[in-house]
Order: C-alpha cells, then sequence, then structure tokens
C-alpha cells in the first residue's frame, strides 16, 4: 500500500488532517494542552466569540439524552477585546499552526466588528461565522433561519475582512440548501454545518424542563445521520468547501463524512466526554484508512456515488 | 487530569439509597480532598460527576446517592467491574485556612467529601468539630466514621429522629477558627448567614465535561465568572454570590 496521506486543502490553508474540534467544546485549547499535545489537530475552532462579554444562560445549562446532550450555553465568552489581549496570547503557547475563530453576533453590525477584529490576529487563518446558535435569543440563529438573512451577515462580513469566511449553518430550517447557496453567493469561502438542533427534555420529577432555558442546542452520536445528509444535500449544491460536523465521534465517522462531501470534519461532544477523543481520531485515521483502501483523504470528498 | 481505568474492589449500600464504591487503580492524579471524579457509564453518554470521599495514591473511595439513571446503574455494578475515570478534577478544600478548630459542615450526600479532609486535618493535630444535617434517621451514614477519626460529631435530623431535632444551623458550636461544607444549595445558603467566619463552600451543578471545556456549569462570583467543574467546586465565603 502506498504512503497514507491525511492532509487535506481548507480555503487554501492545507490541515495535516481533517479533525477540528468544534467551538464550544474546545475552549481556548489550553486545557486540552494539559494532557495532550493539541498541535495534532488539523486546526480547532475556538469558543463563540462576540462584540461584548457574555456570561450567557442561567443554569443548569446541559441535560443527558440517549446518545447524546443537550446544551444551552448561550454564548459565554469574555468579548473580542479580551479573547484578543488575554486568550490568543495563551493560545498561541500552546498551538503553533492557523486557527479557526468561531464569531457571533446579535446584530449584522456586531458580526461585522467582530469578525473585522479578529481578521487581523496573525494566528487566525479562518473565520467561522455562526449564524446558528440556537440558545441566543435575537440573534445567532436568527440569521441563520433565512436566505436573506445569512447573506446579509456574509456580505458585510466579507467587506471588512480578508481571511477566509466559512459560515457555520444551523440544520433548524426547512431549506438548509437555500441558506447555503445565498451565503455561497454572498461570498463566503466555505460553508460548516451542522450545528446543534434544538431540543428539551423534561424532569419528570420537578415536572419542569431540565434545562433553565428550557430547550437547547442536541448534539452527540444520535444527530450523526441528519448532519451526513445535510453535508450531502449542501456539498452537491455549492462549490465552496464544507466542513461536516453533528456527532463525529471516530475515525470512521471522519470518513463518512467526507464521502459525504466535507473537506474537513469537527468533533464536538465527543471531546466532552472523551477529552482525548480528537487525537485518538487522528491517531486511529491511518488505519481505518487502510481498511477501506483509502490512500489520501483529500481523493475520497464526496465520494459516496 | 488524568483518564485512567480503575477496578470496583466494593460497592456496598450503606442505607436505603446510599452506596460507597471503593476503586482501585492509578489514582496519584487525585491531589486534594473536595475534588471529584467524572466517571464514564455504559448507556450513558454523559460521564458522572462524584466527589472523592477517601483516597490514597492506588485507592478511591466514593460514596454517593441514587439519584438518576447513572447512580441507579452504578449502584448495580459488582466487584471487578472496570470504570474508565477522569481523575484530579476541581480545586478541592484549602487546608491552609483551617485554623486550629475547624467546623465542617455537610448535609445529606454533602457529607462524603469532608471525610478525607477531616482525615488530613486531624492529621495535622486540629480540633475538628462535624456537624452532619440528614432528614431522618435511616438516611444517616458516616457519623461512625468522623467519631473514628477523633472529630467532636453532632448529627442533626429535621425530623428529630436522631440527634438534633432541626438544620445544621441549630447545631452550630460557640467558637470555630473557619468553617468547610457542602451539601444542598438552601443548607449552604443558612450557612453563609449564620457563620461569623471565612469559610469554604462545595458547589453541585448540572456538569457537561468536568475538566472546563463546555461552560456547562457556569457561575457568577465576585472574583468574576467561574467554572464550578474547574474553578470550583470550592467557593471561599467573600466570593460567592447568591443567584437565585
Amino acid at each position: 500500500m502506498a504512503e497514507i496521506n491525511t492532509k487535506v486543502t481548507l480555503c487554501g490553508i492545507t490541515l495535516d488532517n481533517p479533525v477540528i474540534p468544534a467551538s464550544g467544546t474546545f475552549g481556548f485549547g489550553y486545557e486540552f494542552a494539559e494532557i495532550y499535545d493539541i498541535n495534532v489537530l488539523g486546526t480547532f475552532s475556538f469558543k463563540g466569540t462576540t462584540k461584548d462579554p457574555r456570561f450567557g444562560n442561567p443554569t443548569p445549562r446541559i441535560a443527558e439524552c440517549t446518545a447524546g446532550m443537550i446544551n444551552a450555553v448561550g454564548l459565554q465568552n469574555p468579548g473580542v477585546e479580551k479573547v484578543i489581549s488575554v486568550e490568543l496570547p495563551k493560545l498561541k503557547k500552546c498551538f503553533n499552526k492557523p486557527v479557526m475563530a468561531n464569531v457571533s453576533g446579535f446584530s449584522i453590525e456586531e458580526y461585522a466588528y467582530t469578525c473585522e477584529k479578529i481578521d487581523k490576529e496573525e494566528q487566525v487563518g479562518w473565520i467561522e461565522v455562526n449564524v446558528s446558535c440556537p440558545n441566543v435569543h435575537g440573534g445567532g440563529m436568527a440569521f441563520g433561519t433565512s436566505p436573506e438573512g445569512a447573506a446579509s451577515v456574509v456580505r458585510a462580513v466579507k467587506a471588512v475582512t480578508t481571511k477566509p469566511i466559512i459560515v457555520k449553518l444551523s440544520p433548524n430550517v426547512t431549506d438548509i440548501v437555500a441558506i447555503a447557496k445565498a451565503c455561497e453567493e454572498a461570498g463566503a469561502d466555505g460553508i460548516s454545518l451542522i450545528n446543534t438542533m434544538l431540543g428539551m427534555r423534561i424532569d419528570l420529577n420537578k415536572r419542569t424542563p431540565v434545562i433553565a432555558n428550557k430547550m437547547g442546542g442536541f448534539s452527540g452520536p444520535a444527530i450523526f445521520p441528519v448532519a451526513v445528509r445535510m453535508v450531502y444535500q449542501v456539498s452537491h449544491a455549492v462549490k465552496i468547501p464544507v466542513i461536516g460536523m453533528g456527532g463525529v465521534s471516530s475515525a470512521e465517522d471522519v470518513i463518512e463524512m467526507m464521502m459525504a462531501g466535507a473537506t474537513a470534519v469537527e468533533v464536538g461532544a465527543a471531546n466532552l466526554i472523551n477529552p482525548f477523543a480528537c487525537r485518538d481520531i487522528i491517531n486511529d485515521l491511518p488505519r481505518v484508512m487502510e481498511k477501506y483502501k483509502i490512500n489520501s483523504l483529500e481523493e475520497i470528498i464526496g465520494g459516496c456515488k | 487530569m488524568k483518564q485512567e481505568v480503575l477496578e470496583i474492589l466494593s460497592n456496598i449500600a450503606l442505607n436505603k439509597n446510599v452506596y460507597k464504591m471503593v476503586l482501585k487503580g492509578d489514582t496519584t492524579a487525585v491531589t486534594n480532598c473536595g475534588q471529584f471524579v467524572n466517571i464514564q457509564i455504559e448507556g450513558m453518554y454523559l460521564r458522572r460527576p462524584i466527589s472523592v470521599c477517601d483516597y490514597t495514591d492506588n485507592t478511591l473511595t466514593l460514596v454517593y446517592k441514587v439519584v438518576g439513571k447513572g447512580t441507579s446503574a452504578m449502584a448495580n455494578m459488582k466487584s471487578g467491574t472496570k470504570l474508565d475515570v477522569l481523575l484530579g478534577l476541581g480545586n478541592g478544600y484549602d487546608l491552609s485556612k483551617a485554623g486550629d478548630k475547624p467546623l465542617l459542615v455537610g448535609g445529606g450526600v454533602g457529607v462524603p467529601p469532608l471525610y478525607n479532609l477531616a482525615k488530613k486535618l486531624r492529621g495535622e493535630g486540629k480540633a475538628v468539630t462535624v456537624i452532619l444535617g440528614f432528614n431522618t434517621k435511616d438516611e444517616i451514614f458516616y457519623e461512625d466514621e468522623f467519631k473514628e477519626l477523633g472529630c467532636d460529631v453532632t448529627v442533626t435530623t429535621v425530623d428529630g429522629s436522631y440527634g438534633v431535632k432541626g438544620f445544621v444551623t441549630n447545631a452550630m458550636p460557640e467558637a470555630y477558627t473557619h468553617f468547610y461544607t457542602c451539601g444542598p444549595e438552601p443548607m449552604l445558603k443558612a450557612l453563609y448567614n449564620a457563620t461569623n467566619t471565612s469559610g469554604q463552600f462545595s458547589f453541585e451543578e448540572r456538569m457537561g465535561c468536568g475538566f472546563g471545556a463546555c461552560m456547562g456549569c457556569s457561575c457568577k462570583t465576585i472574583a468574576g465568572y467561574k467554572r464550578i467543574c474547574k474553578d470550583g467546586p470550592v467557593l471561599f465565603k467573600e466570593e460567592i454570590l447568591w443567584q437565585k
């Protein structure tokens, strides 16, 4: 067998492998850098950043589900100024590759403001614009649920940035393909999907929602088939690269996502139950590639017949 | 933090709903009393955070109450079962603040993390006063264990079926140098108001990861936002902001 090649190119930047911890499950990297060398990652998408500091939603913010979990954190982050002055210098000490900045907002102006600031940071390779957070009202997902709303964010952000803009889409929509196409037409350089699915659990003893915010984003292996389907649909409808995510937990899942059409793959909830999940997936990739007779991961992108 | 596979040495009921599990393996990542571990349980997605009751370099004692599916599954586990455990989570109690006469107050399933703390404080020759609060006589556990360490132990029961009738705040000693507590939030609040020294409170919250990544268990404090799992679970009295 020829030498195994796990490299992929995402919007002009080559990754050693397609594995990317998803925003909100990996902080700014340093909690994980305490337990393994995070430079083994393709890159990672750091904690969703907004213009102003946010505490997020009241607790409880977490609920157990069959093969998954619900979270309603609500974009807790120190705000873009502190991210730049405090978090990124700490991140730089443990990660020497381009990092993916994840940005959210409550108005088009906020998205543009935060992206423009983050765009100037040397280590930022891509900006993942989250128009799909289900846990905040009056923002986030509101922009990602219509083609016009998503496109208007993309246009505003593209006008003030130089780095590749990847738009993170919500699955909580009727037609994700139309939204992805609108983003592409508005100038997006890539699409990432899927954000969490809106879900809810009820405490039978208390007869109240488990989550203080009532509803939250459902993630984990249970949503993997939905994610594969949407990645397949979107990647066949747009020419820009697609990052697949949603319940990815193994090297086999990574390959399945890529066959569906993903150029790279984000891993979310799995990091929370196994802090070594991404390292383990990366270590396992060559074995699984050999099993399915794959020499180069780039060759299998969209390879599902 | 370390991830280890630990083997169950024993898992016995202390009363109707409270169990004591002793695990064997490399537990060196546990460095302080008041820390917790996060256990993967077959059939559950999220790990279950359980406070450390006692530990050595190769054993770990967990005393837990059956409250849901995860802890029910734990109660049914047999000796010899191997568990995937994340260890050494959380900050734990700061012993250096104890003074000569520390007071330890535990309520219900908040009692276990105080045990190793009491053992360490007794090892330093401190005069340790312990108040253990329960709802009723049948729920009491670990009274003798604390007495065997040489602590001055008072048990309170809400229904008066054993010890002092009422809440832990009905049994407060006159003098103590510092206090340590863990228990249900109403008890913690009552104690916050009933104490006249500095103290340390161990909090509980639904967690996602247990190691500071997901922001699932954040709380507001005077010292800014903190994660119960990583910056806690122990907070000092002076930094607490009660939310509800």
